[in-house]
């Protein structure tokens, strides 16, 4: 399969036949809830032969990537290839092969910020699900706040020595490394002292203390750092300007945030899926139909507004402050679907692990998206400020 | 749904154009002026409109259209909408030159000429009752020698009191037997009562009394009026979407603007994070509702055949996007926001009349579920 190729009904035939020589049939059940995800990394544990196969081939390809640059790993598609790519996966409901922080959030944050060096280090074993990333932004006192975070790294000469504390880091426990932000000058004003700093969670000083949710899940941590010497080169960025790469990675977040959300119902309708829930005789209840409507209604719109934003960036507009309107957006009404499907799962769908899968902790976890990468209120007042230019 | 959903360039040019002739031609201010004098709309604006070639945007450039596609309608009814001007533009040159250019024999095509350059106006005689619904159609046109009879009420007729010609949906059969003729509006038996809507805007009450038809005043084929109409209303629906969603930026940025002007407390109340987030939401809100927008004005260029989920699904979003920038638009401007002095209240009325029109949301709505599959 040749990815460069500009005929766009030769790429899309070759990609289809590529993919379905090469997708194992077990990776075709558009497979999406957590325990169908591929996270990678040092400490992974393939849940089958089929999930390694896959994700190998796929690399191979740089399609665990594909716009990122072919000279990283990636496949170098363009957006309008991207679109294709997406549809072609969707047609054999292929699962993601792999998903990461490093894809989601350092790749992109790298890509603009990072030096050729640390590009060709760290890029390419995301691509290949080698290492996992987490991130180490929020810490106990700083969450909306998150320009006051504490957490020290103290020049030493050859080498920054790293005190402090992060919270509410996802997968910390499962992560090879983590891209946090700390101090590194604490004169200077909140938002000019901050340095992104790459660290190895295998130095000495780090630990992890998992912490549970309100799923039963415990995918986040609290993670130490006591006294961990971290290389110099590790900075991304300019020291003492971590601010402006935490901000322009939290947009990427927030726009995958708000793209998880469209595929919690794997593309399907919410309707059809919500009548499946209600089982036999479908979705009759006029109430819960009438919110359904209404709640797809939304979502299609949210989704043109996802597809009409890429499609901005693609033409070199970026996305900017506006990936606050998605974020927010999209979490909301992935809340509400959420609801809905509880709603017309009634009694049954109460039962950890019942009839309806893990519904009760896909509800539970939609919770979080409204808080996450930064709460809704916080998307409110940046876009309040950013874009309608009010005072304050 | 895989098409692009930016502006083309040529888009954004008349955007911008279109923007700048009606700030000055037709700001809120002319609305009212045109309340106050008991006028419907402004034929010196209209003919300016036919000589920028935006009546015949969908007409064909052999008679004299500037033939630039739904998507460009749409961009053009959103610029109207942002200043609720008032103008037959939907009726005529989005609605009726859909469906006359289904038909394209010799008749359709002056017909197209004329809307193009804006010599004849039309308007839509659909509604009998409250709710569009034109499935119900009870109006007949009975068979009568060589013609027909039709007999019947039409109601909401919007641009009906002053339209020369009429596109008037009629029973000729059982179930689906409808039929669309195209007659002028001063045929003998037709009798309009102007119906004084809360947009100021012309709508009329519209009477057949044994009106005398001809086989040649059929649009399209006899018992099959959908083939002409779908593509006509829907065509409709997705540019008075668009305008509703200019209508709603226009309210916003109202909003917005009196937020920063207006002080209390010593401070100018956007400054109030209550305020800030509600008119940050309302904000998504619109950029939401426009991709549903950009998305039916392509389908209806490129999959017409296609179209009706993106079209009611712009139609269900404008109509909840326009009724909270409204309500909020009020709310926000507080007592100055309910008086008649202040423009926001006819943003108010247009978007209520605009919301019943070509289907409300929950008709809308439905035909998502329906399309979608529940
Ligand atoms: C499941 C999950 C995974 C996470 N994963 C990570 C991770 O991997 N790495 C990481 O660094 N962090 C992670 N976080 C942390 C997340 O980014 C923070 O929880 C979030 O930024 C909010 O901070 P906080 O929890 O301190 O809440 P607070 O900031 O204390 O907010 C409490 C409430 O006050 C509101 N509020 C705060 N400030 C304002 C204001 N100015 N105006 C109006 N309202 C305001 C908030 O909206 C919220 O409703 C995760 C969180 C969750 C829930």
């Amino acid at each position: 399969m040749q990815t460069d190729t500009h005929q766009p009904e030769q790429f899309r035939t070759e990609l289809h036949d590529w993919l379905s020589d090469n997708c194992p049939q077990e990776m075709r059940d558009g497979g999406s809830g957590e325990s169908a995800i591929c996270w990678g990394g040092k400490r992974w544990e393939f849940t089958s032969q089929a999930q390694k196969t896959w994700l190998s081939r796929m690399a191979a390809k740089g399609l665990t990537t594909p716009t990122w640059p072919k000279a990283y790993g990636g496949a170098g598609l363009s957006r309008a290839q991207e679109k294709v790519f997406t549809v072609e996966m969707a047609a054999i409901n292929a699962r993601s092969p792999l998903q990461s922080f490093g894809i989601w959030m350092l790749g992109p944050a790298l890509l603009k910020f990072g030096t050729e060096e640390q590009k060709q280090t760290y890029l390419p074993p995301i691509t290949r699900g080698e290492v996992r990333w987490c991130q180490g932004y929020s810490e106990p006192g700083a969450g909306s706040d998150l320009a006051s975070v504490q957490t020290r790294a103290e020049d030493m000469g050859d080498h920054y020595l790293i005190n402090g504390q992060k919270i509410w880091t996802s997968y910390a426990d499962q992560a090879d490394w983590i891209f946090a932000l700390v101090r590194t000058d604490r004169e200077a004003s909140k938002h000019t002292g901050i340095s992104f700093i790459l660290i190895d969670m295998a130095s000495a000083g780090v630990t992890t203390r998992p912490i549970r949710l309100i799923s039963g899940a415990s995918v986040f941590c609290e993670t130490f750092f006591d006294n961990v010497k971290v290389p110099k080169e590790n900075v991304v960025g300019e020291v003492n300007k971590g601010w402006d790469i935490a901000k322009y990675l939290l947009t990427h977040e927030r726009e995958m945030i708000s793209g998880g959300a469209q595929g919690l119902t794997g593309g399907r309708a919410l309707g059809a899926v919500l009548a499946e829930s209600a089982g036999e005789g479908g979705l009759t209840d006029a109430t819960l139909r009438a919110e359904a409507m209404a709640c797809e209604v939304d979502a299609l719109a949210v989704d043109l507004t996802l597809e009409r934003y890429k499609d901005q960036a693609e033409a070199g507009r970026g996305v900017g402050d506006a990936s606050a309107m998605l974020k927010y957006m999209g979490t909301e009404l992935n809340k509400r679907r959420h609801e809905l499907l509880m709603s017309v799962g009634g009694s049954d769908a109460l039962e950890w692990d019942g009839d309806h899968g893990n519904l009760p902790a896909d509800w539970l976890r939609t919770k979080a998206n409204s808080i996450e990468g930064g709460t809704s209120e916080v998307m409110l007042s940046i876009l309040s400020r950013r874009v309608l230019g009010l005072p304050g | 749904m895989m098409q692009n959903l930016l502006r083309t360039e040529e888009e954004t040019m008349l955007a911008d154009a279109a923007r700048g002739f009606l700030d000055k031609a037709a700001p809120v201010s002319a609305l009212r002026e045109l309340r106050d004098t008991n006028q419907s709309y402004d034929r010196g604006l209209w003919k300016q409109m036919a000589e920028m070639g935006w009546t015949g945007v969908l007409v064909p450039e052999a008679q004299g259209g500037a033939d630039m596609g739904h998507a460009a309608a749409c961009v053009l009814a959103g610029e109207l909408g942002k200043t609720l001007v008032a103008s037959p533009f939907l009726s005529s040159a989005v609605i009726a030159a859909t469906a006359l250019r289904q038909v394209s024999d010799d008749r359709a095509l002056r017909a197209l000429a004329a809307i193009a350059d804006g010599t004849a106006t039309y308007a839509l005689a659909i509604d009998e009752s409250a709710k569009f619904n034109p499935a119900s159609t009870a109006m007949t046109a009975t068979k009568v020698g060589n013609g027909f009879r039709l007999d019947g009420k039409k109601t909401f007729v919007v641009d009906g009191g002053l339209a020369d010609r009429l596109l008037v949906l009629a029973r000729t059969g059982d179930d689906d037997a409808l039929t669309l003729f195209d007659i002028p509006s001063d045929r003998a038996g037709i009798s309009r009562t102007r119906q004084s809507m809360i947009d100021s805007r012309d709508a009329a009450n519209v009477d057949f009394d044994a009106v005398k038809a001809t086989g040649d005043d059929i649009l399209g084929e006899l018992d099959d009026a959908m083939s002409v109409l779908r593509p006509a209303i829907e065509a409709g629906q997705a540019a008075l979407a668009a305008e509703m969603s200019g209508l709603a930026t226009g309210a916003f940025g109202m909003t917005v603007g009196y937020l920063k002007e207006r002080q209390q407390f010593g401070v100018p109340i956007g400054s109030f994070q209550a305020l800030q987030h509600r008119a940050a939401h309302l904000w998504c809100e619109i950029e939401v509702t426009a991709s549903a927008i950009a998305n039916a004005g392509r389908m209806l260029d490129q999959d017409p055949d296609n179209a009706t989920l993106a079209v009611s699904l712009a139609k269900a979003r404008a109509t909840s996007t326009a009724k909270l920038a409204v309500s909020e638009g009020v709310q926000m401007h507080g007592g100055i926001g309910m008086t008649d002095a202040f423009d926001i209240g006819f943003y108010m009325k247009r978007a209520r009349v605009a919301a019943e029109w070509l289907g409300d949301y929950s008709y809308h709505a439905e035909q998502v579920a329906r399309l979608r599959g529940f």
